[in-house]
C-alpha cells in the first residue's frame, strides 16, 4: 500500500517538477542595478512584450486573438487597463475597470473612427478611487481602412500616453496588415492550385467523339459502351469539388481514358498493368496520373505507326507509394525535357508533365516532384512517389450520385 | 532435438517467404485488366495479414511456456491478446481509417494539427516498437539454442541480420500476401502437432490432467542447469547430484532436500526418479521473482492479472505495425469488417497455445528448473512421439515459430523505420527518401533491439511483450480514444498525457528491465505498469486539455464529422446495371 502511494507521489512530483521546469524557463525580466542596465532592461522588456504580442495577431483581429494579446500591449503600454475594439463592438478588456468602462469604450472610440489619429478622452468617470480618469484611443488602420481602436486608460491628460498609444496602435496595425498578407498568400496559392488543375485536353474529347462516331453504324453496342465511358470519364475529370482523390480512383479514370484511346488505336496500345493492393487506398492530387498516361499514350502512337506497350506501375514503399507509368515510344532528349519541366519548352510542349511536376511540388514539398526517365528512341519512364499520409491532403468525400 | 529436419525446414519458411515477398505481386498482379488491378485488398486477406504479424513469438512459445510455469492462471494472456481487438473494432478501428492516417503520428497530426504532438507520439510509436522486437529476437535466440546448440545470443542477432537485410534491400515491403501466408503457416505448424499430441497423449496413458496439483516427474529426468538456482522445497526431495548444492560439491550422491530454499550451483546435474514431486523453483527474472509453480495465490498477482488484461485490451490499439495494416482497408467499414475476421483468427490460434502449455506440464516439467520453459512447444513432440514422426513434427514448430520471428520482426522493422525515416530523424530536402538513408536507418531500427536483447538475457518473452503492450497502452490509448470520441481534446492535453502516462510506463519499464527489482509492490507496479498507468494518461489528457480549452484545433469539427460519417453511403453505381437496363 505504502508503495502505491509513493509511486503516485512520485508520478505526481514528476507532473510537478515538468510544468516549474517549463514556468522556471521562460525568460523574465531582470531587475538591473544601473540606470544604464535599467533601460536597457526595459527595452528588453518592452521588445519582449511586443514579441509575445505579435502571434496571436498575425491571424487576424478577432476576440480570440485579441484577448490573447492584450495582457502584453498592456505591458507594452504600462497602463492600469486596456481595450480593443473593430468597428462594432469591444473585442477585449485587460485591466482594472472593466466592469463600469467597458460599456462606454465604444462612445470614446466613436469620435476615432471617424479622425483617424490618436487623442485623448476624459471618461467623465464619478466613481471614487478609480484612476481611469482619462482615456487615450488610437485607430488600428489597414491599408488605409481603419480596422479598429486601441483604447489605453490612465489617471490623467499625458502627452507621452498619446504618443505611446499611436506608436501602439502603428505596430499593432502593422501585424494586422501582415496578417492581411498571409491571407492573400493562401488565397493566391488556393487559387494556383485550381489553376493547376489538370484539364482534360480538347483534342481529346473531339477524337474519342470522332471514334466512337466511327461504331455507331457498324458496332452500336460497342459505341454505346464508349459513349457510357466517356460519360463517366467526363463527370470524373469536371468535378469541382475536393482536391484530392484516391488512386483506386484515378486507375479507375485512367481505364476509362485508355479504352477511348483503344477505341481509337485499336490493337496498337498494349496496356500492362502491376498494382499492389496495399497502395490502393493512397490519397492523391486529383488527375495527376492520368496527363502522365496520355503523355505515354502520345508518344508512343501519335508519332509512329507500329505498336506501342504501356506499363503502369504501383509499389508500396512503406511511407510512401511509388507510381510508375513507362511507354517504349519515341522518348526524348533529357535535355529537352528538363526544359519543358522549367517551363521553358514552348506553350504546346508537355504542358501535362510540367502540371502534374508543379502541383505535386505544391502539395507535398519539393522533394516529390516527378522523376523522368527518358532518352531519344529509348522510351520514358515517369516516377511518381506519393506519401501515404500527408497532412491536410484527404481524398474528399465520394460525390453524391 | 534434430538438426537435420529442423534447419532445412527452417531455410524453407524463410525461402518462401522471400520468394513471395518478391514474387507474389508480379504473379498475382501483373495484368492488363483494371477490374482486377483495382480490386483492393479484401477483408479476409487483410485480417489474415494483421493476424500474421501480429502472432509473434510471445504467442508462438511464449503463452504455452508460462503456462507450463504458473498453470491455468496465465490464459489471461491469450485472451487479452485476442480482447484487445475487440476494442480495436468498437472504438478505433473505422474512424482511424477515415482519418486517412498511415501510423499513429499522423492521427496525431491530422486531428490535433500539432507539430509538436507529431513529434512526441513518433517517439514512443518508436520505443513500443523497439520494446516488442526484443522478445522476438530473444525468441528465436531461445529456438536458435534448442535446435543447434548455439548461445543465446545468435539466434536473435541472426533474425535480426537477416530481416535488417530483406527490409533494407527494398524486399517483403510488408506485402499482405507474405503476412497472410505466414498466419496460415503458423497455424499449420500449430494445429498438425498439436493433433499428433494429443492422439499421444490419449493412447499412451490417458492420464488426467494435474492441475493445481503438485507436478511430479513421471520418469526418471536429469536436468543440468545452466544457470545457478534456487530451489523452494515444500516437501522433501530425493535427488542424485552431481555438482554444487548448498555450498557442498557432491558427485552422484542421493541427497534428500529438506523444506527450505536449496542453492543450486551453475553446471550441477540432478537427477530426479520417477514420481519425484519437481521443486518450486525461484526464477531471477523481472518482476516474478517470487512467485512460483505452485506456492498458491502469487503475491499481488490480483493486481498483475488487471494490469496484465488493461495493457493487452488497451495496448494493441497502439502497435506500430498493426494500426499500418489498418490503412490498406479501403473504407472505415472494410476495416471493422477486417477487425472481425481478425477476432475469428486469432481465436482458432490461440485455442491451440494452452493445449501445449498443459502437455508441457505433464510431459516436460524439466523446463521449468533449466529456465526454457518458453521452449516447451519446441520440445513436446520428441518427448511424446519417439522416431522420425516426432522430430518432424518438432521441425514444423520450429518452422512455424521462425515464421513468427520473421513475420513480427519484418512488419515491425519496417513500421518502426518509416517512422524513423519520416518523422524522427531530421532530413534535409530530398535526402529524405534517399535510399542509402534509408538503409542506415534500417541497421539503426533492428539494431537497437538486437543489442538489447544481447544485454538483456534471458527476460521471459511474454513478460517483455507484456511490456511493449503497458507502454503502448499508457501512451496511445488515450490520444486515439478522446482523439475519435471526445471534442474537447487540445494538443496540449494529449501532449501532457503522451509524457506524463507514456513516459512514466516507459519510465517503469526500463527500471524494471535495467533495474531487476526483485520482489515486493515495487516490482509488481514497475513490471506491470497498465494499471496506473492508463489511468494515469487519461486523467491527465482530460484535466489538461479541460484547462486549455483555448488550444481547441479549429478543424476539429470537420475532423469528427470525416472520422464518423460513413464514406460514399451509395456506393458507386454498378456499371453493368446501368447498361444492363439500357440495354
Amino acid at each position: 500500500m505504502n508503495g502505491a502511494l509513493l509511486g503516485v507521489c512520485g508520478v505526481l512530483l514528476l507532473a510537478v517538477g515538468v510544468l516549474v521546469g517549463r514556468w522556471s524557463a521562460r525568460p523574465r525580466r531582470t531587475a538591473g542595478a544601473g540606470a544604464g542596465a535599467l533601460t536597457e532592461a526595459s527595452t528588453l522588456a518592452a521588445l519582449h512584450a511586443a514579441s509575445l504580442a505579435a502571434p496571436p495577431l498575425r491571424a487576424g483581429l478577432n476576440e480570440s486573438t485579441a484577448g490573447k494579446s492584450a495582457r502584453r500591449i498592456r505591458d507594452l503600454l504600462g497602463t492600469r487597463a486596456v481595450c480593443l475594439t473593430d468597428r462594432a463592438s469591444v473585442l477585449t478588456w485587460d485591466g482594472i475597470g472593466g466592469d463600469h468602462h467597458r460599456a462606454e469604450a465604444l462612445a470614446q472610440a466613436a469620435s476615432m473612427l471617424q479622425e483617424r489619429r490618436a487623442a485623448a478622452v476624459p471618461t467623465g468617470c464619478h466613481k471614487p478611487g478609480c484612476p481611469l480618469g482619462w482615456a487615450f484611443v488610437a485607430p488600428l488602420t489597414v491599408e488605409d481602412e481603419v480596422l479598429g481602436t486601441l483604447i489605453a486608460y490612465g489617471p490623467a491628460e499625458s502627452a507621452g500616453l498619446v504618443r505611446a498609444a499611436e506608436e501602439v496602435a502603428r505596430w499593432i496595425s502593422v501585424q494586422l496588415e501582415l496578417a492581411e498578407l498571409d491571407r492573400s498568400r493562401t488565397r493566391l496559392i488556393e487559387a494556383e492550385i485550381r489553376a493547376l488543375r489538370a484539364q482534360i485536353s480538347p483534342h481529346f474529347i473531339y477524337n474519342s467523339l470522332a471514334a466512337i462516331a466511327s461504331f455507331v453504324r457498324t458496332d452500336p453496342d460497342r459505341a454505346r459502351e464508349l459513349l457510357l465511358e466517356f460519360a463517366d470519364f467526363t463527370r470524373y475529370s469536371f468535378r469541382r469539388h475536393g482536391d484530392f482523390t484516391t488512386l483506386a480512383e484515378e486507375l479507375h479514370s485512367i481505364e476509362q481514358y485508355l479504352t477511348l484511346a483503344g477505341a481509337r488505336f485499336g490493337d496498337r496500345l498494349e496496356v500492362t498493368l502491376q498494382v499492389a493492393p496495399e497502395v490502393l487506398p493512397v490519397t492523391l492530387p486529383f488527375l495527376c496520373l492520368q496527363p502522365l498516361v496520355e503523355n505515354a499514350v502520345k508518344h508512343g502512337l501519335e508519332d509512329s505507326a507500329g505498336t506501342s506497350h504501356i506499363t503502369i506501375t504501383a509499389q508500396d514503399a512503406g511511407v510512401d507509394a511509388i507510381v510508375a507509368i513507362e511507354d517504349d515510344g519515341a522518348g526524348m532528349d533529357p535535355r529537352h525535357l528538363g526544359r519543358i519541366l522549367d517551363g521553358e519548352g514552348g506553350p504546346s510542349t508537355g504542358i501535362g508533365l510540367r502540371n502534374v511536376d508543379q502541383r505535386l511540388r505544391q502539395v507535398y514539398g519539393d522533394g516529390y516532384g516527378l522523376v523522368a526517365e527518358t532518352g531519344v528512341e529509348a522510351g520514358m519512364k515517369v516516377t511518381v512517389r506519393i506519401p501515404k499520409y500527408h497532412k491536410g491532403v484527404l481524398p474528399s468525400p465520394g460525390p453524391a450520385r | 532435438m534434430n538438426a537435420a529436419y529442423t534447419v532445412p525446414a527452417i531455410v524453407l519458411v524463410i525461402l518462401a517467404t522471400v520468394l513471395i515477398g518478391a514474387l507474389g505481386l508480379r504473379i498475382s498482379r501483373t495484368t492488363s485488366d483494371f477490374y482486377v488491378a483495382s480490386r483492393s485488398v479484401n477483408p479476409g486477406l487483410n485480417a489474415a495479414a494483421i493476424s500474421g504479424e501480429y502472432l509473434s513469438a510471445a504467442s508462438f512459445l511464449g503463452i504455452a511456456g508460462l503456462i507450463l510455469v504458473y498453470g491455468p492462471n496465465m490464459l489471461w494472456y491469450p485472451f487479452g491478446f485476442t480482447a484487445g481487438y475487440l476494442v480495436l473494432l468498437l472504438l478505433v478501428a473505422a474512424p482511424l481509417r477515415r482519418s486517412g492516417a498511415y501510423t499513429l503520428p499522423d492521427f496525431a497530426e491530422a486531428r490535433l494539427e500539432s507539430r509538436y504532438v507529431h513529434r512526441v507520439a513518433s517517439v514512443f510509436v518508436v520505443g513500443v516498437g523497439w520494446l516488442y522486437l526484443v522478445p522476438q529476437l530473444q525468441g528465436a535466440g531461445l529456438t536458435m539454442t534448442v535446435i543447434t546448440g548455439a548461445p543465446r545470443w545468435a539466434g536473435g542477432l541472426l533474425v535480426a541480420a537477416v530481416v535488417t537485410v530483406v527490409v533494407a534491400a527494398g524486399g517483403m515491403r510488408s506485402i499482405t500476401f507474405v503476412q497472410a501466408f505466414q498466419y496460415w503457416l503458423k497455424l499449420t505448424a500449430l494445429l498438425v502437432p498439436a493433433a499428433f499430441l494429443l492422439v499421444a497423449w490419449q493412447t499412451h496413458d490417458g492420464h488426467r490432467l494435474a492441475y493445481g496439483k503438485q507436478l511430479t516427474f513421471r520418469e526418471r529426468t536429469h536436468v543440468t542447469l545452466s544457470s545457478p538456482l534456487d530451489l523452494s522445497v515444500t516437501r522433501p526431495v530425493r535427488v542424485t547430484v552431481t555438482g554444487d548444492v548448498d555450498g557442498r560439491g557432491y558427485a552422484g550422491t542421493t541427497l534428500d532436500l529438506g523444506p527450505g530454499r536449496h542453492h543450486v550451483e551453475q553446471g550441477a546435474r540432478l537427477d530426479f526418479a520417477a514420481g519425484t514431486p519437481v521443486p518450486d523453483t525461484v526464477v531471477m527474472s523481472g518482476g516474478r521473482a517470487d512467485q512460483s509453480v505452485d506456492s498458491g495465490p502469487q503475491p499481488h498477482s490480483l493486481y498483475t492479472t488487471y494490469s496484465l488484461i488493461i495493457a493487452t485490451l488497451l495496448g494493441t490499439m497502439g502497435l506500430p505495425h498493426v494500426v499500418v495494416r489498418y490503412y490498406t482497408s479501403p473504407t472505415g467499414a472494410a476495416a471493422r469488417r477486417t477487425t472481425v475476421v481478425v477476432l475469428v483468427l486469432l481465436g482458432a490460434f490461440y485455442l491451440l497455445s494452452p493445449v501445449y502449455g498443459m502437455l508441457a506440464r505433464l510431459h516436460a516439467p524439466d523446463l521449468i528448473l533449466t529456465g526454457d520453459s518458453d521452449a516447451a512447444v519446441l520440445v513436446l513432440p520428441a518427448r511424446l512421439i519417439r522416431g522420425v514422426t516426432g522430430e518432424l513434427l518438432g521441425s514444423l514448430l520450429s518452422a512455424g515459430a521462425f515464421a513468427a520471428f520473421l513475420a513480427t520482426t519484418s512488419g515491425l522493422t519496417i513500421a518502426v523505420t518509416g517512422v524513423l525515416t519520416k518523422h524522427v530523424l531530421p532530413s534535409r530536402g530530398r535526402t529524405s527518401w534517399g535510399v542509402r538513408r534509408f538503409r542506415w536507418v534500417t541497421l539503426l531500427a533492428t539494431g537497437v533491439p538486437a543489442v538489447a536483447q544481447v544485454l538483456l538475457g534471458d527476460l521471459p518473452v511474454a513478460d517483455s511483450v507484456g511490456m511493449a503492450f503497458a507502454l503502448s497502452a499508457a501512451a496511445f490509448c488515450p490520444l486515439l480514444t478522446l482523439g475519435i470520441w471526445w471534442r474537447r481534446l487540445t494538443p496540449q492535453g494529449a501532449a501532457a498525457g503522451l509524457v506524463v502516462g507514456g513516459g512514466s510506463a516507459l519510465a517503469a519499464v526500463v527500471a524494471t528491465i535495467v533495474g531487476g527489482m526483485d520482489g515486493g509492490w515495487w516490482a509488481s507496479l514497475l513490471g506491470s505498469p497498465a494499471l496506473w498507468s492508463v489511468p494515469l494518461s487519461f486523467l491527465v489528457t482530460v484535466i489538461v486539455s479541460l484547462a486549455t480549452q483555448g488550444g481547441v484545433p479549429g478543424g476539429t469539427e470537420a475532423m469528427m464529422r470525416r472520422l464518423h460519417t460513413p464514406e460514399d453511403p451509395g456506393g458507386r453505381p454498378d456499371p453493368a446495371a446501368v447498361r444492363g437496363a439500357g440495354g
